[in-house]
């Protein structure tokens, strides 16, 4: 962070000195991290590293011995998990985690009626019903998935449930977005329809990338930060955290070339 | 949300018609219930009309358990708290406040929704085994509590409800006196069945509705697109406890006996067998369920009083055993083998989603 040249607008999320033990285990040590409207962040470290925690932290399943998580100048660590999300602070998630018995796209349009305060209505909501479908429609349509809308989830190849993950966090407006390890899961030879669905995110977005591919955050991330044991490593472009011989040597191996 | 949306690969959205003006002819299957209900009134003998009404009731019972269980997936075995609370407050409010039944069904079913909604706000914070032992605790206090408030409730003697006033006295028409047939009664609650059933029609299609049935499936990811979970399955059981509510005052009023069975952990069991005869999440399940599970008790019960029981378990453990998805499971299965056009088919199976 130090090392880049500063911006003149205030990061739409801080994180400052976050600290969480799990008994005499401190899985978060200290994280401080800024993200700026746009921001292109990735997340990596080796397995046991905290980021899974440290997202957990951030939506708000877990609460944090000591620190700030401050969203929009709003200090949000005291919140709960779906206030964060009203706030514009939603995540996907690293396993599945959908409606399967409903529609594609009625999962979306579920997304939406909350967002817009729909979802509390029962006796009078067809236009608002009809709405919400709309715009799940073009959600899903943005990212070449429309045309499968109709089918029940649980019918879904495995890549359009990863990609309907992300359409349901973009159908809420996030102003940040923590994507868990979007290409969890999904084979390499179809690992492209997650780099397609991402490179459409609005560029709007402060984005934090968690991911164990490599070569999907190497691509997509402008910089990337480096957790070690619950502790921020470095933080850089991608090619000074390549070149970075600590790097290599906890996280890459030395003889792993990237 | 940036990005232009490329015409090649975006199919164009056919919403279908929403509301109820909008039923097609391949929807005309939703009157059945409604034609058979009006032709029993008409076509039985006198004397079957209070049998009658014993199935409107537990449909009606029925239907608040399918909104509980069913749809928002509250795992509840004290459902007849409500019922019983439902019958005890109609019934005393005859004899002691008004011989209205319409006033005593509003208030009732307003007592029995507030008691669920604040019973719920403990319950709904746990989940699984822990909110079924919950709801079985709540309901031994309900049970306890009439059985020894002896001056209002009459204890273990059970309550003897005088006879309401005409239907609808209140707006100074006195036509439908309850008369001894039972055949009023039997339209009453025909009509407040009506007017529930239109309402659970609404809540299951609403984004309500859909949000709850969401939290069945996965809560986790309801919170994670902001759903207020514990408040929303606090509402629902609120609103599914008020229309039991609703279904243990047409007792009071329309069998005009109530006791302690009404709050019974028996009755909480039996509406929850009616409703897995009849089908989950499906509201037509709960008539089917129910009307099946009446009739059928009363059938084997006049063959043999003693082993009924038998007859009934037999025919659940068949229906779990070989019907998924209840009798309407089966006519589901009826219905596509009759052929319909695919389209109409998806639609009457979705109709109940």
């Amino acid at each position: 962070m130090r090392a880049l040249p500063s911006r003149e607008e205030a990061p739409v999320l801080s994180i400052r000195g976050l600290c969480k033990n799990f008994g005499a285990l401190a899985v978060t040590q200290s994280v401080s991290l800024d993200l700026h409207p746009g921001a292109r962040l990735g997340l990596i470290g080796p397995n046991g590293a905290g980021k899974t925690t440290l997202v957990n932290l951030l939506t708000g399943m877990l609460t944090p011995d000591a620190g700030d998580i401050i969203l929009n100048g709003e200090y949000i660590e005291k919140l709960k998990a779906e206030q964060r999300v009203k706030r514009g602070l939603v995540r996907t998630h690293q396993i599945n985690t959908l409606l399967t018995e409903h529609t594609m796209r009625d999962n979306v349009a579920i997304a939406v009626a909350e967002r817009l305060g729909y979802a509390w209505r029962t006796l009078r909501f067809g236009p608002q019903w009809r709405a919400c479908q709309e715009e799940a429609h073009a959600q899903l349509a943005e990212l070449g998935v429309a045309q499968a809308g109709d089918r029940r989830v649980s019918e879904l190849p495995y890549g359009q449930q990863r990609l309907l993950e992300i359409a349901i966090a973009l159908a809420l407006k996030p102003k940040v977005l923590l994507l868990d390890e979007p290409g969890a899961g999904i084979p390499s030879t179809e690992s492209h329809i997650i780099d397609e669905a991402l490179e459409k995110l609005p560029a709007e977005i402060a984005i934090l990338l968690i991911e164990h591919d490599m070569d999907l955050v190497f691509r997509f991330a402008k910089k990337i930060t480096v957790l070690v044991q619950g502790a921020v490593l470095t933080t850089g472009v991608p090619a000074e955290i390549a070149k970075n011989p600590e790097v290599r040597a906890v996280y890459l191996g030395r003889s792993q070339q990237v | 949300m940036n990005q232009p949306i490329t015409p090649a690969s975006t199919p164009q959205l056919n919403l279908p018609a929403s509301g109820l003006t909008a039923l097609r002819p391949v929807d005309a299957w939703h009157l059945a219930p409604w034609i058979i209900a009006l032709a029993f009134y008409f076509l039985v003998p006198p004397g079957f009309h209070t049998l009658g009404t014993n199935v409107l009731v537990m449909i009606l019972f029925t239907l608040s358990l399918d909104l509980a269980l069913g749809f928002a997936g509250i795992i509840t075995l004290g459902h007849a708290a409500f019922f019983g609370v439902g019958a005890y407050a109609a019934g005393v409010m005859v004899s002691k406040l008004t011989p209205d039944p319409i006033m005593g069904l509003l208030l009732a079913t307003a007592l029995a929704g507030v008691l669920g909604a604040l019973t719920g706000m403990l319950i709904l914070h746990t989940q699984g085994v822990a909110m079924f032992m919950l709801t079985l605790a709540i309901a031994s206090i309900f049970y306890e509590v009439a059985n020894q408030w002896r001056s209002v409730t009459g204890g273990d003697d059970g309550l003897t409800v005088p006879r309401p006033a005409a239907l609808l006295a209140y707006f100074g028409f006195e036509g439908f006196r309850f008369d001894f047939a039972g055949k009023t009664a039997y339209l009453y609650a025909l009509s407040v069945l009506f007017v529930w059933f239109l309402i659970a029609w609404r809540i299951v299609k609403s984004p309500f509705g859909r949000s709850l049935d969401g939290i069945r499936q996965n809560p986790r990811r309801m919170r994670a697109i902001g759903t207020p979970v514990w408040w929303r399955l606090v509402a629902m059981y609120g609103i599914s406890c008020a229309m039991a509510g609703s279904a243990g005052a047409l007792q009071a009023h329309a069998i005009r006996l109530v006791g302690l069975k009404s709050l019974e952990l028996e009755l909480s069991g039996i509406v929850a067998v009616m409703l897995v005869l009849g089908g989950e999440r499906r509201l037509y399940g709960a008539f089917l369920g129910a009307a099946f599970y009446v009739l059928v008790h009363d059938w084997a019960a006049a063959i043999n009083p003693f082993y009924w029981m038998f007859v009934v378990g037999a025919l659940l453990v068949a229906v779990v055993l070989f019907l998924d998805g209840g009798l309407m499971g089966l006519l589901d299965r009826i219905a596509a083998l009759f052929g319909r056009k695919k389209s109409g088919e998806e639609q009457a199976s979705g109709d109940a989603k």
